[in-house]
This record gives structure tokens, sequence and C-alpha cells, in this order.
């Protein structure tokens, strides 16, 4: 296992929603857990990983998430149980859309 | 010596070869009927040394009887052959090499035997003429690869020679028309002998002789994909080809590859698609084996008609009761054919299909160090049809994107590969150089082994989202492209993030959000059918899968 924290810049507004989960924990799969907290408006992102030594890939996916979506005061909590970043980004795109989704 | 110089050229010494070997075979069978006990010493009769040796090996269907016999006959007799088929599948097809029954080799693909060819090459028992196409072997049957003698598989045939190959005619009629015709003999393997076949698929006075197999010939269902196993981010790379190529162009006319990536894209035809509104505006027409996964697109009316290289186990009775959609025989069962499948696709508007690795040019290759394998149809379903001359929306509008040198306008062909950006064990598909560079040195290829060329090539689909190749003004723009969507490999890393960002904005780089994809959506629940079961289900009950795809 792996414990890993990351922290970014917030760029947007704040979520629509208090939170979204998206996927299951499992071989080659991933829990994402985003949900609105009061970080001053900064992003936060926890990841307990099955698998070591991705910590820079970790770093730049989730960069470049909270570059694609915009949003501060949120933290994005992750249980990864060895997924590709093509898995880790679609779970993270499908919790972000749920979040910012005001009509859901 | 003056005798010798004036004596006449004789012109027939391949149709007198071919009398001398019908009549030493003919002591071993009766009229055409080979007595099978007798199969080893009959291939001894009518096969002479370093002749050029076709051993029907497609996709599915072989003549592993006569393989295995032929692994089988003395050394002393029948040594040198020159084996020039399409397909290395069997242990038998290289037993001929170890034990010097065969030297030389000409073929496509060798999927299974790969790492055993790779051992024999470096041994010195092989020596590989090269690797070829498809459609490239076939051509050389007819020019300077002609077979003195070809093994062929049918279902059935009857005295005189007549042969019924039932739904897997495959590379049957190129191999049996450069033989049969250029004083070749002629041998089939038969799973059984009738008194009347079905129906005529080569005709008797072509066949030289025929054996009876002891068990029905070898078919492997190389084109069954469980929908168990297809994934979400598959599902998501389909929604984007769908909306980032199907309904851009308007394409019709295509060719899916055989992997979990175009099954994905086959399965979310009569959910996602049929939303969109697309059912009569894409996919109608397609070249491709019968799928399994394609059934529910043909149920719910978005395929319209199939022409099939070959068959797939478990699929006769489907595809015998849709002759509106595929081409079948007034027997009723199915007739497929290699060639003009392959040449059905290659003037399509659209290929896709799958690779292990890509380089920044766009070449692909499914080469990797330490096995031999081929290409297989993709290289010719995958290239730019140069001699094609007839419009249609898709390739017109392809066509107007590309970059040309001088005036005159000119369609262009969608070839498209899609991949994820990670491989099996996390190996990047994206690379700076192609392991078929090395592989080109190891054995001594006069060029790398290159499935799809990064020319022919217009678009390429990862799960980050679509490169379009066309829209690309420079290499180096190509190159950026490339890295653009090859996510978080090392290669794109490297990425130049403001050209990335230039190239998004004229539409040589799409993400899903700029595609109107929602990630939300990309789900199992979008398949039609998420099961082999679900399949035989939207089939009526007609597709009877194989043993092994029966898990429920």
């Amino acid at each position: 296992m792996e414990h890993l924290e990351f922290d970014y810049d917030g760029t947007g507004a704040k979520p629509a929603r208090a939170f979204a989960l998206a996927g299951v924990v499992g071989s080659g799969n991933l829990e994402v857990l985003i949900e609105a907290a009061d970080l001053g408006g900064r992003c936060a992102a926890v990841v307990d990983t099955s698998v070591r030594g991705y910590g820079e890939t970790w770093r730049q996916v989730l960069a470049d998430f909270f570059a694609r979506h915009a949003m501060s005061d949120v933290r994005v909590s992750i249980n990864d149980g060895g997924a590709t970043p093509a898995v880790v980004s679609l779970r993270l795109d499908q919790a972000a859309a749920e979040i910012k989704d005001a009509s859901a | 010596m003056l005798e010798k110089a004036d004596a006449p050229r004789r012109w027939d010494t391949l149709e007198r070869s071919y009398r001398a070997r019908i009549e030493r075979g003919a002591a071993f069978a009766d009229g055409k009927i080979v007595r099978r006990d007798e199969t080893e010493r009959f291939l001894e009769a009518v096969i002479e040394p370093g002749d050029r040796v076709c051993i029907e090996g497609n996709n599915q269907k072989h003549a592993d009887f006569l393989a295995a016999a032929l692994s089988k006959t003395s050394v002393e007799a029948i040594h040198d052959l020159h084996i020039v088929q399409s397909n290395i599948a069997l242990p038998p097809h290289l037993d001929v090499f170890e034990r010097g029954t065969a030297r030389r080799l000409d073929f496509c693909y060798a999927g299974p035997q790969g790492l055993r060819m790779a051992r024999l090459v470096a041994e010195g028992k092989i020596e590989v003429g090269a690797i070829h196409t498809y459609l490239e072997l076939y051509s050389r049957y007819f020019c300077d690869l002609t077979p003195h003698v070809s093994f062929v598989a049918a279902d059935a045939a009857d005295a005189d020679g007549n042969l019924y190959t039932g739904p897997n005619t495959e590379d049957t009629p190129a191999i049996v028309e450069a033989t049969a015709f250029k004083s070749g003999v002629l041998i089939a393997q038969v799973n059984r002998i009738v008194d009347k076949v079905p129906r005529v698929d080569v005709p008797g006075d072509w066949v030289s002789f025929v054996v009876e197999a002891p068990k029905p010939h070898y078919i492997e269902p190389i084109f069954t994909r469980d929908p168990a196993v297809i994934t979400e981010v598959q599902v998501l790379m389909a929604m984007m080809v769908i909306r980032g190529i199907y309904e851009k162009y308007g394409v019709t006319r295509l060719n899916h590859g055989i992997g979990f990536d175009t099954a994905a894209i086959e399965l979310i035809l009569p959910t996602y698609a049929e939303d969109l509104g697309l059912k009569g505006k894409i996919c109608r027409y397609m070249s491709v084996n019968p799928c399994p996964t394609l059934i529910p697109a043909i149920e719910s009316g978005f395929v319209e008609s199939i022409h099939c290289a070959g068959s797939e186990l478990g699929m006769e009775a489907y595809t015998a009761a849709r002759s509106d959609v595929f081409f079948i025989g007034r027997d009723g069962s199915m007739r497929s054919n290699r060639i003009f499948c392959q040449l059905a696709g290659h003037y399509s508007d659209l290929f896709i299909g799958s690779t292990l690795q890509i380089d920044l040019e766009g070449n692909s290759s499914t080469a990797t160090l330490s096995r031999i394998t081929g290409f297989g149809g993709a290289p010719n379903f995958g290239s730019e049809s140069r001699a094609r001359r007839h419009g249609s929306e898709a390739w017109l509008k392809a066509g107007r994107e590309q970059r040309l040198s001088g005036e005159m306008p000119r369609g262009r062909k969608l070839v498209v590969q899609i991949v994820e950006t990670f491989g099996d064990g996390m190996s990047p598909t994206f690379v700076e150089r192609l392991d078929a560079w090395e592989l080109q040195k190891t054995f001594d290829m006069p060029l790398p082994p290159v499935m799809v060329y990064g020319d022919d090539l217009t678009h390429l689909v990862t799960e980050e989202g679509i490169a379009n190749l066309l829209l690309c003004d420079t290499m180096e723009e190509r190159a950026q492209a490339i890295r653009g969507v090859a996510g978080y490999t090392p290669v794109g890393m490297k990425r130049d993030r403001e050209m990335v960002a230039r190239l998004r904005e004229k539409g040589a780089v799409q993400y899903a959000e700029d595609l109107g994809v929602d990630k939300r959506l990309a789900t199992r629940d979008l398949l039609a059918a998420r099961s082999i079961k679900d399949l035989v289900a939207w089939s009526g009950g007609l597709y009877d899968p194989p043993s092994r795809f029966r898990n429920w």
C-alpha cells in the first residue's frame, strides 16, 4: 500500500452538491469519493493505492483533472486497486460530473 | 552437343509432371479417393523435393489431417519444401521445418506459433522469404509463388471431387484457382464423402484427390468476444468513435477489427447510436466475419449487409436465417471468401482496429521482441485505397480535411487505430521507437514489420480522446497530436502543452467534452448485450456458442 496526499489551487466554483461517488474497489479498479470541503478555495486529494511507485503519475493525473473541471473547495479521496490512468480519469470525471450537476 | 542445342524446347513440363504425379498417386487411391491409411505414402508419391506446397491454414479452417500426415513423411522422399501458406497455427506446420521436410517459408500470420517460429528462424531451420499481408500472398500465388501441391479443407466431397466448403470457404478459392490452373496437384481433406454435395464450392475437375479425414477439420472460434469482459474504458472509447468519427463523417461502409474495442462499438450501436438518431446513417455495410457481438446491431436494424472473410463457430444457423444480411448459397448456408471480403473492405470508407505499439509518426506494429506474429488482414483493410474513384460522404469529407500538395481534390479513406494508452501489465502503447526496428535486425528482414503505416493512418482513438492526423500540417504537429492523446505514458507526459492546446483549437486533438460525450454514460449498462447469454437471446436462440463460452 502507498498513501499519497496532494494539494492544488482552486480555479472555479464550489460544487453544486455535497458529494459524489464513482466506482468500486477491486483489482484494476478504484473508488472515488469527491466531496465539498472548506479548504479556503483550494482542492485536495488523498490516494490510497495497492501499487507503489506511481506518485508522479498520480500527481499529474489529478492536476489535469482539477484543471479540466475548474473547481474549488473539494476533496477527492481515492481507494485504488491498481487501476490504469484510463480508469482513474474516467472515474474522476464521472464523479465530477455528478457533483457539479445541480439538477440531479 | 549440336543435337542438344537444337532439341525443341518443351512447353509442357509442368503438365507432364502433373500427369506423372497423378499416376503415382493413383496407386494409393480408389478413383479420386485416397485410402486414408496410406495417406503418408500417397504424399511421398505426389510431392517432390523442393516443391512449393500450400497447406490451407486460414484464420479458422485448417487442413490439419494432411498437415500432420506431411510431418510424418520420409525426409529422404520429401525434403527442402517451400511452404507458401497464410497462417502458421498448428504444431505440425512447424514440425515440417524442425525435421527438414521443409526449409523455406512465405506466410502471413503465425499467432500462437510465434515464439517457436522465432526460435526455428534463429536456429536456421526456417528461411523466411517474407511476411505478407493476405492479399499480397494470394497475389503471389498467381505470380511467382504458385504451389506445385496444395492441401485444402472442405466439409464434404463427392466421388468426382466436387467440394462443399460450408460457411468457412475462406482462402480456399484463391489456393484452388492458382494450383489447379498451373498444373498443380490439389488434394482436399474433407469431413465426409457424400453422394451429392449440398452445393458445389469447388468443381470436381479442379480437384486431383480427396482424403476423408478421421475427424472434422479443426476450426478455431477466434472472432467471439465475450461481452462480459468489455470494460467501461472500452465503452468510453466506443462512444467517442461513434460521435467523433462515425457521426461526423457519416460512415456507412466499414470494416471492424476483431478485438474488444470494436466489439464495444458494435454493442452500443443499438443503445447509444440509436439514441443519437444515427440508425440508417452509420454502419450499414460491413466487411467482417460474423462476429457474435454484431447480432444486436443486426437485429435492431443498424447493420444491413455483411460480407464475410470466413465464418464463426456457432453462427451457422443465425447467418443462414438472415439471408438479407449475409451472403448465402442456394443450399441455405453462408458463403465466405477472404479475398473478396478484403477487397470490399479495402474500398469501403473506414477501417478501425487495435494494435500493440504506436510511434510518433503513427506507425503501428503488433511485433514484439520475442515473437514473429505477422499481420493478417489489417494492412490491406487499414491502408489508403489510392485506386478508389467513387465518392461517398465520408470519403469526400475526409478528403477535404487532408493536406494536399497539389490542386487536384482527392477523397480519403478513414484509417483508425483504437488503443488504450497502457496495455497489459502497464506497458505503454505509445513508444518513441517501435520494437519492430529491433526485430528487423534480429531476423534480418528487409524492413521493420509495420502493420499500419503512419501515412495511412487518419485517426488515433484512446481513452483520452481522438487525434485527427488529417488536420496536422507538419510532422511536428502530428507527433504532438499523438502525444496529446497518449495520456500518462512517458510519450504522453512529454507533450508540449501549448502546442496540444493549439491543436485542440483546430480540432486535431479532441477530448470527450469536445465531442459531446458524457462520461457518466460510459458504463457497461450501455452495452446492448452484457454476456454471451444475452447474445443468444438477441438471436432468438439461433446463435449456438461453443461450449467454452457457455459460462452460465
